[in-house]
């Protein structure tokens, strides 16, 4: 299903929310009551499954939590709850779970000849060089990120 | 054509997904209660820790070769396990989970498929997608396709880790390489016998004649000699009931009252009587057991098992409980220290052909307790309700101390990436 914008703002875009992810029985209620049928009986089917909208390959999805600061430009912020599919291939300039020699980060990954460069999004942290010489195994691309206010 | 789809080192893959430091060094899983050693990474083997290998014996072992040691953590397993078998769905509509970490998979009509490349195309997908690697070995019988799965995963670098069956003459060669004690199906005891008459693989053990070898090893050993000739006997087996179902466990400390050993029955009946009646079956037979640590020489030993019989097919934890604390009673003996204690149910049969006795019968009005029961603790989760001879409190708790995190199933335990 596609996502169906209802209102858009120079700066937000406005979706309509799904609240049931089980629930398949339509909503029915126009047949009961005389007089005008509601115009938006016609948009009952307008909503969003936030699990299949954000959750694309079930059995390769995996969710983390992040310590830290260096994507904060990324909007990636402390605590946030990441989703991670591992099944996508890594390509420029997407943002990626990284074991490198032995331990796990989250960065921005641009691929070079002969090297990968791990950059962060945050003036503060200077990119990461990665040689043959070090271990890196790109363990999942991000997809989302989660936040709770 | 069948493959057998195998993990490498499952609950040790498991762990080193979301542990990435654990690649390359030794790791260890301890079964329930954290008694023995159950799984192990390839370092792990080769530092010569046997399979079955009691943690305390190995203890010291563990601390000077640096393994790292966890608790079996089920949840995980569990987790990993079921999206691997659902990547594999996707490969071929015909699939037998045969356990944890292993499938069979059935392929009808891909007579057009290049199955070594397609077998690539699985290992790339679910080792990618879920951190796991497999083995995969494809050939025309299911027995086969297991001799396959295991040159697959011995010579991985020659093979990728998937392995065809396809030619005699490729069939000859792959029985020839496998002792005879490795084949599945083949038991310790048959292995011996056919071994003291010159068949030391399962080359050797196809050229015996049916008329041996199913007066020997019975039509199951035929079947199976059939099925290492390329003949298919096997089909895939969909979820069938069990035959018995048991409930044991070693106890975190050692007991020797009669009321410790008889709750801890009292448990293993209920949980087995609940996982009778999930799978719509009533038991004729219970078996209790109890025995002391092998391992404490210095002790006294001792072991010994009942089978009662019970007057009728019945599935009520009461009525069952009734005759495992009869068998409790004849078994136990004073003066021991207790270690182990189990119960099986035996003599299955389907509700629906349960056998009626002339002037007994299980108790009717215990069915619809029974499914209230049921009803209740699945939908609380656990074991909420219990009766009262069961435990109530937290002394038997699974001793887990080496437990990892549940990484996929507990949001508080999910991993923590430091940016």
């Amino acid at each position: 299903m596609k996502l169906i914008s209802t209102h858009i703002t120079p700066t937000l875009e406005f979706y309509t929310p799904d609240f049931s992810t089980e629930v398949e029985l339509p909503y029915i209620d126009a047949g009961l009551r005389a007089g005008f049928p509601s115009p938006a009986d016609d948009f009952i089917e307008i909503s969003i499954d936030i699990n299949k909208e954000y959750i694309k390959n079930r059995d390769t999805t995996f969710f983390a939590k992040v310590k830290g600061n260096s994507m904060v430009n990324a909007g990636i912020f402390d605590g946030d709850l990441l989703i991670i599919d591992k099944s996508l291939e890594p390509q420029n300039d997407k943002i990626a779970v990284c074991q490198i020699d032995g331990s796990f980060t989250v960065k921005r990954i641009k691929i070079e000849k002969d090297l990968v460069w791990l950059i962060a999004e945050n003036e503060d942290f200077k990119p990461i060089k990665v040689t043959t010489e070090n271990d890196l195994i790109i363990w999942g691309i991000v997809t989302a990120s989660i936040k709770k206010f | 054509m069948f493959a057998l789809v195998d993990c490498n080192n499952f609950y040790a893959s498991c762990q080193r997904v979301f542990e990435p430091h654990l690649i390359g060094k030794p790791v260890a899983i301890l079964s329930n209660n954290d008694g023995c050693v159950i799984a192990r990474s390839n370092e792990a083997k080769a530092l010569g820790i046997p399979m079955g290998a009691p943690a305390f014996e190995y203890k010291k072992l563990f601390e000077e070769n640096n393994v790292f040691v966890y608790s079996s953590n089920y949840a995980l397993y569990g987790d990993m396990s079921s999206r691997v078998m659902n990547i594999l769905s996707s490969f071929s509509p015909d699939i037998e989970v045969y356990s944890i970490d292993e499938a069979f998979l059935k392929f009808q009509g891909f007579e057009r498929f290049d199955l070594g490349e397609y077998g690539l195309k699985i290992q790339r997908t679910v080792t990618k997608g879920t951190g796991i690697p497999i083995s995969v070995g494809f050939a025309p019988t299911k027995a086969l396709a297991k001799v396959a799965n295991k040159i697959a995963k011995k010579f991985p670098e020659r093979t990728k880790s998937v392995y065809v069956i396809d030619t005699e003459e490729k069939r000859i060669k792959a029985l020839k390489w496998t002792n005879i004690e490795d084949v599945w199906g083949i038991g310790r005891k048959h292995a011996k016998r056919l071994q003291s008459i010159k068949v030391a693989n399962a080359y050797q053990f196809t050229q015996l004649t049916d008329e041996w070898v199913r007066k020997e090893m019975s039509v199951v050993g035929l079947r199976l000699k059939h099925e290492l000739q390329g003949i298919p006997t096997l089909d895939l087996e969909i979820a069938k009931d069990k035959k018995m179902i048991a409930t044991t466990r070693s106890f975190d400390k050692m007991h020797t009252k009669i009321e410790d050993i008889s709750e801890r029955v009292a448990t293993f009946t209920a949980s087995c009587a609940e996982k009778l009646r999930r799978q719509n079956s009533h038991c004729n037979m219970i078996m209790v057991f109890v025995h002391t640590n092998g391992f404490r020489k210095d002790q006294p030993q001792y072991s010994r098992n009942i089978v009662i019989k019970t007057d009728f097919p019945t599935n009520s934890t009461i009525e069952l409980n009734h005759y495992a604390q009869i068998g409790l009673q004849q078994i136990f003996r004073e003066g021991y220290h207790y270690k182990k204690a189990g119960v099986i149910v035996m003599g299955l049969t389907p509700n629906n052909q349960t056998q009626l006795s002339l002037f007994s019968s299980s108790n009717p009005k215990h069915q619809p307790l029974m499914s209230v029961v049921d009803k209740l603790n699945k939908s609380i989760g656990q074991t909420k309700v219990r009766f009262a001879s069961q435990s109530v409190g937290r002394q038997w708790k699974m001793k887990q101390e080496k437990l990892s995190p549940c990484y996929t199933t507990k949001i508080k335990d999910l991993i923590q990436i430091q940016l």
